[in-house]
């Protein structure tokens, strides 16, 4: 076995600093492998989103490419769905603070009136088992009621929404967001 | 000692998880499902692999004092290249094992290999060596992600095993179950597993 080199300061150096720059040029061919599919997965993942809760409803447009943001709303993103020019319905990527551990970012697709078409949950990091129920048929109670008229609550804070057994506080801000969405999509207008 | 030994002594008489103890931090969190176990134990197979084998190749142009910064900079290099394609590829494995794909690079496991062992073997034997036991590894994370997934969910791999709503433990794939499972799974390789191999 050859002698190791000895631990002078010059050695170190050059050795250390080799070992960096030889990683550092494969992660950037890595990176640059694999920064388009990336951003295709995260872009595909977004359309599967949109046409969710836009289902039933036929459009003949990108509703990605239409993407609009309103003033006061952070974070939230809206895309309207539009046939022969007309808005026929309009997803809005809408996030809560208020989840068990951290943002809940849902989808919620809206009928051009505010009825709530459908509710699909984009990411979040609610605790096995009790908060991830959000993603069952548990949401369907959302679907055609409109937080303009009915009162989307907890029915432990006085509304009319069911939540999860044992999850009430991944259920509230599921709920809170949902309602944000609508506010931003109310203040934004059928665009 | 004979290169066949260097590949299955990951397996279970030097199982990282259940004889060993390293690595316990990843273990626990990411083993709630089959399917994450499965998913960490082959990232983690994978960063092994590569810089066991990179380690083993460069043991003698790296300077004893500088050792563990050389060692920490390749590992972090493996497990950066793993974690780009994981996310180019398989968006949804990725986005479940969340942060634990980067965090490799502090698993005991990997810089304990390359410094027990790739540090003073060949690339051969390192690289087997990194295979048995990236595998034991995942064996080990599957099938803890698996026994917590069944007792605590109900279903194996995402397929429900009991019919709609069974009564399950929730404790199971919650932290608290993470511990009891690897204590049952852990006594169980004692008393009946690990005398026979």
């Amino acid at each position: 076995m050859a002698k190791k080199l000895e631990s002078n300061f010059r050695n170190m150096f050059v050795v250390l600093s080799s070992i960096c720059i030889i990683s550092a040029l494969a992660l950037g061919f890595t990176y640059g492998n694999t920064k388009d599919a990336i951003a295709k997965a995260a872009q595909e993942k977004q359309v599967k989103n949109i046409k969710k809760v836009l289902d039933g409803i036929p459009f003949d447009n990108d509703p990605a490419a239409g993407k609009y943001t309103v003033d006061g709303f952070d974070g939230l993103e809206l895309y309207p769905a539009t046939q022969g020019g007309q808005t026929v319905g309009t997803a809005v990527k809408t996030v809560s603070p208020a989840g068990y551990s951290g943002n809940i970012w849902l989808m919620v697709g809206f009928k051009p009136d505010g009825v709530i078409n459908a509710i699909s949950v984009v990411e979040h990091k609610e605790t096995p088992g009790l908060g991830t129920k959000m993603d069952t048929p548990w949401k369907d109670q959302y679907t055609g009621k409109n937080p303009g008229v009915n009162n989307l609550k907890v029915k432990k804070d006085g509304g009319e929404i069911d939540a999860i057994t044992a999850a009430t506080i991944s259920s509230r801000a599921f709920t809170d967001a949902v309602q944000k969405a609508h506010a931003a999509f109310t203040k934004g207008g059928v665009k | 000692m004979s290169m066949m030994h260097e590949f299955t002594k990951g397996f279970i008489k030097e199982n990282p998880i259940l004889v060993l103890l390293l690595g316990m931090c990843p273990t626990l969190a990411v083993s709630s499902s089959a399917v994450n176990g499965l998913g960490m134990g082959l990232a983690a197979t994978a960063v092994l692999v590569g810089s066991n084998a990179v380690i083993a190749a460069i043991k003698n142009l790296i300077p004893d004092m500088v050792r563990i910064p050389a060692f920490i900079v390749v590992i972090a290099s493996f497990v950066t290249i793993v974690d780009l394609s994981m996310q180019a590829y398989t968006p949804a494995l990725s986005e479940s094992l969340g942060v634990f794909i980067p965090l490799i690079v502090v698993n005991c496991i990997i810089l304990a290999r390359a410094e027990a062992f790739a540090s003073k073997n060949g690339v051969l034997g390192s690289l087997l060596d990194g295979i048995g036991m990236g595998l034991g590894f995942t064996i080990a994370l599957t099938t803890l992600g698996g026994l917590r997934e069944i007792i605590g969910n109900g279903t194996i791999f995402g397929i429900a095993l009991f019919g709609e709503n069974p009564t399950t433990v929730l404790m199971f794939i919650m932290p608290p179950g993470a511990f009891i499972a690897l204590g049952l799974l852990i006594a169980f390789v004692n008393k009946f597993v690990k005398k026979a191999a």
